[in-house]
């Protein structure tokens, strides 16, 4: 069997918060009151959700209006197999739902039980509000039908984190909402390349594998499998030895986000004997303070039980002692 | 076949702070657009096309916010396009809006750029860990930190001249009434006093975390000439190399060069430093001014520096750098390229308020993106083009 590439799960996700501005900040509240609004167009037509600004005129609106908690079906869709985070978690019907004194459909779900045949078009339906409103479009839970309502209540996603409140109210308990939070998940599969599989498995046994572009003779690990300067393909390989100079780096002194290494650290850009591309490493071994450019470095390997097919198996680089690197050896590496 | 001749009408831009949560999303394009159509004296009817930019989709977390922008952008009805170039989208987004007039396709276009960075985080975007690599990663600032690093040593240039842009930049940035950052009373001492972030790169060399939007409206010839007091496009310039190759030049990009060479060629152009009047250029980190007027050709090569140094580069020098304060003292990072061009819009048309260059006739708007790969610059005048 031919070689595969090797994949890994690279998942992110983030809470957004989203600064909802005057119009949906009125909306927002009246929907902790259990009330929903719509917006009047210039045309006199009620938007729900208001729209800022007029799809026709695009001037900005701000009369808001009350509408009812109780809409008519426009047309829908069925989910069989609901995805974590939508907001019915048993099968149920994606709907565009005109509510009375509207003019625009609302796209919401509507909860039949999990049943497909007992929804339809034309279909009467009235808003099941969450138990604990906040001011989020999730405080409508989900839509039942007005006849045969389900027996039961559906199961729903945990609603997303409430922003906290702006400001105290001020003798006002209708504290207005500016803030939303939309969480955003993403689940991708990564793949590397071939070449970079050979890599990545070649790191797996101890040793630095990269290619040599048989047009101009460079060698890059990781290898790429096509020159970036030549446009041609590369399949010779190099094995490389684990050392090799720094040739400029930074000192990283603030935390962050989702960082994995504890600052302060020096980020450093490792250029390998007998490479002619630095990559990004990690230099420990040595106060910060005496990091230098030129300076040369060895690999220190984790473990041999902890290797797979990561640089990480290289716990970090550290300095050999040998005198530095003439700035004039690595001047067009920088 | 030569391009028609194009002029900046107006331009607007919001009050940038770190957190516009007084709006939303739609909310805060139209504080910039309505102020560009006031000063372009336009109306909705006038209007042919949209083209709209903003920085990676990660950074706010909606896919194809143009989409959902149409209306609040009185798109509806009309073209309306979004253009991608990383940090150098704004001056990306402008260049595209100027050549549907060039092309003399549309005769009046409204541009706008924007980021809203307090809806996520910019540093946890920019440092998503890979499979199968070393968790270094850290922020923009980490990466262009030891590039900077390279410059000090190719350049010998003296350790205090970072603290100069940035004492030099947040001061301009106290004169615009719309910048984020505004310390008239930074010095280059306590620049050089404030933390140690990315090493060489202190807290007050970096620019801030801000939301906020830039519009234009770019007209054509007619437009121009009926306008009281337009900015004409002179010379555009786009140019993009790839982040990583052996042998690639971090510190003085290929692709910058080229495009420079290309603008002063379409503007005839011979000696930038004595024909250009103000420079509003992309400068994120303090050291990235010395770099770009290398890269730009206003200095040689590791002399740019000296004109910081020296002065030159200060709002009373012989080549004011970013009057309006720049990235450094506000950095809605997809608006931050479009705030350059239309701050270098702003000079020629004297509309620049306390930081008006004196007899500014000739600037030039610069904005670069990713790991320094895109470069986007235009060079507008006072007098229509010959």
């Amino acid at each position: 069997m031919p070689e595969q590439p090797l994949s890994a799960p690279l998942d992110i996700g983030f809470d957004y918060t989203r600064s909802v501005g005057p119009v949906l900040g009125r909306f927002m509240t009246a929907l902790a009151q259990r009330r929903v609004l719509g917006v009047r167009g210039s045309d006199g037509r009620v938007h729900v959700p208001p729209v800022e600004y007029d799809p026709g005129t695009a001037e900005p609106l701000d009369e808001l209006v009350d509408v009812a908690a109780e809409g008519t079906v426009v047309s829908w869709s069925w989910t069989a197999d609901p995805l974590p985070g939508q907001p019915v978690q048993r099968p149920f019907a994606w709907a565009l739902i005109r509510l009375d004194g509207a003019d625009t459909a609302l796209l919401h779900a509507v909860d039949t039980g999990g049943e497909p045949t007992s929804v339809r078009s034309g279909q009467r339906v009235r808003i099941r509000w969450a138990d604990e409103p906040v001011g989020h479009i999730r405080d409508i839970a989900y839509f039942v039908p007005v006849t045969d309502p389900p027996a039961d209540a559906a199961p729903t996603a945990p609603a997303p984190p409430a922003a906290t409140s702006p400001e105290p109210g001020t003798g006002d308990d209708t504290a207005s909402v500016d803030t939303v939070i939309t969480p955003v998940h993403l689940n991708y599969t990564h793949s590397a390349s071939l070449e970079e599989s050979r890599y990545l498995r070649a790191l797996a046994d101890g040793r630095l594998l990269g290619q040599r572009c048989p047009a101009c003779g460079k060698v890059y690990i990781p290898p790429r499998g096509a020159c970036p300067t030549c446009g041609v393909p590369t399949t010779d390989e190099v094995e490389l030895p684990d050392t090799g100079i720094v040739t400029t780096f930074c000192i990283v002194n603030v935390p962050f986000l989702g960082q994995r290494i504890k600052p302060p650290y020096v980020g450093a850009y490792i250029l390998l004997d007998g490479a002619d591309i630095p990559f990004l490493h990690l230099v420990l071994g040595c106060e910060v303070s005496e990091v230098r450019m030129g300076m040369r470095v060895r690999a220190a390997w984790k473990p041999r039980d902890e290797w797979s097919t990561t640089l990480e198996n290289i716990a970090h680089f550290e300095p050999t002692g040998e005198a530095d690197a003439p700035y004039a050896s690595y001047a067009h590496h920088l | 076949m030569a391009k028609q001749r194009a002029a900046v009408l107006g331009t607007g831009q919001t009050h940038h702070r770190s957190k516009r949560t007084d709006v939303s999303m739609p909310g805060l394009l139209r504080e910039a657009v309505d102020r560009a159509m006031v000063d372009a004296d336009v109306g909705w009817s006038d209007i042919d096309a949209v083209v709209v930019g903003k920085a990676p989709d990660l950074f706010e977390g909606v896919m194809m916010p143009e989409l959902f922008l149409a209306d609040a952008l009185g798109a509806n009805g009309k073209p309306l396009l979004r253009v991608h170039t990383a940090g150098s989208v704004g001056g990306s987004t402008a260049l595209v809006a100027a050549s549907l007039v060039q092309s003399g396709v549309h005769r009046r276009v409204l541009t706008v750029a924007f980021e809203k960075q307090s809806e996520s985080n910019a540093m946890w975007a920019l440092s998503i860990r890979v499979p199968f690599t070393m968790p270094v990663g850290a922020g923009a600032g980490g990466y262009f930190a030891p590039h900077v690093r390279s410059y000090l040593r190719r350049s010998g240039a003296p350790e205090h001249v970072g603290a100069v842009v940035a004492a030099k930049d947040r001061r301009n940035g106290a004169l615009n009434p719309h910048a984020h950052l505004r310390q008239s009373d930074i010095t280059v001492d306590s620049v050089r006093a404030s933390q140690m972030l990315w090493d060489p790169i202190r807290y007050d060399e970096t620019c801030p975390s801000s939301d906020g939007a830039c519009a234009m409206v770019i007209g054509d010839e007619r437009a121009g000439d009926d306008s009281p007091a337009p900015a004409w496009i002179h010379a555009t310039a786009m140019r993009t190399e790839p982040t990583t190759f052996a042998g690639r030049d971090q510190v003085n990009p290929q692709a910058g060069k080229d495009a420079a060479t290309e603008l002063w060629r379409q503007a005839g152009i011979t000696d930038p430093l004595s024909q250009v009047d103000t420079a509003e250029i992309y400068v994120p980190f303090s050291w990235f001014e010395p770099m770009w007027l290398e890269n730009l050709g206003f200095a040689a090569d590791g002399e740019g520096w000296k004109l910081t140094e020296a002065g030159e580069t200060a709002l009373t020098g012989r080549l004011p750098v970013n009057p309006s304060g720049g990235v450094l003292s506000s950095n809605p990072i997809g608006a931050s390229g479009m705030l350059r061009f239309s701050e270098a819009a702003k000079q020629v048309m004297g509309r620049a308020g306390d930081y008006q260059v004196d007899g500014a006739r000739t600037a030039l708007g610069h904005a670069y993106g990713g790991g320094s790969q895109y470069f986007s610059m235009w060079l507008v005048g006072a007098v229509k083009p010959t």
